[in-house]
């Protein structure tokens, strides 16, 4: 049921090509991660719009296979808004 | 979704200025992460209402499909959608929060 850090980076470079993204296993459980992508595809959103984008990306993994992913967003060449 | 479980979300978040769906309660929260918004909210010193959705799984799924958002907790202020736990985290170190919680309190 778990997901390991390669899928999930293979599946959130698919939606943002441009991206630079760091995934921890947070309690090295194969659980519960972390996720820092900066990406230009986040320019102009709201954070909410951000991290559904993220979600999105993850096709409905989230909250299943996915049990917890931690999502921090930054634009790239922008603030950290 | 179910009308009913509509009705239940919009009703809570209508009478509901501060309105936490979370796993388990404010005070015995079930989760870590619904117990790191309910501590920031605490920490705030604010009233709010915690909807515990593991008392009931339509509520559960529903509030999901209801935000459109994945994962619980979802926080709720004057109706509209805040986020999770990352951007609620975010909101209070920024102060971001305490800015948003001025105008309605």
């Amino acid at each position: 049921m778990a997901m390991n850090i390669k899928e999930i980076e293979t599946l959130i470079k698919k939606a943002f090509p441009d991206a630079t993204i760091d995934i921890q296993d947070l309690a090295g459980d194969g659980n519960h991660y972390s996720a820092t992508i900066i990406s230009s595809q986040f320019s102009g959103k709201s954070k909410i719009e951000q991290h559904k984008m993220v979600y999105n990306s993850l096709k409905g993994k989230m909250g299943n296979e996915l049990h917890a992913l931690a999502i921090k967003t930054k634009e790239k060449n922008g603030s950290t808004s | 979704m179910d009308q009913q479980v509509k009705e239940l979300i919009e009703k809570e978040i209508n009478n509901n200025k501060i309105c936490l769906f979370m796993k388990g309660t404010p005070d015995a929260p079930q989760c870590g992460f619904s117990m790191a918004v309910a501590n920031i909210l605490k920490i705030l010193n604010v009233e709010f209402k915690g909807i515990n959705v593991l008392e009931d799984q339509n509520l559960r799924e529903g509030i999901k499909k209801f935000s459109e958002w994945p994962t619980i907790p979802q926080l709720y202020i004057n109706r509209e959608f805040i986020g999770g736990c990352d951007i609620v985290k975010e909101m209070y170190e920024n102060g971001e929060l305490k800015e948003v919680l001025k105008k309605i309190l």
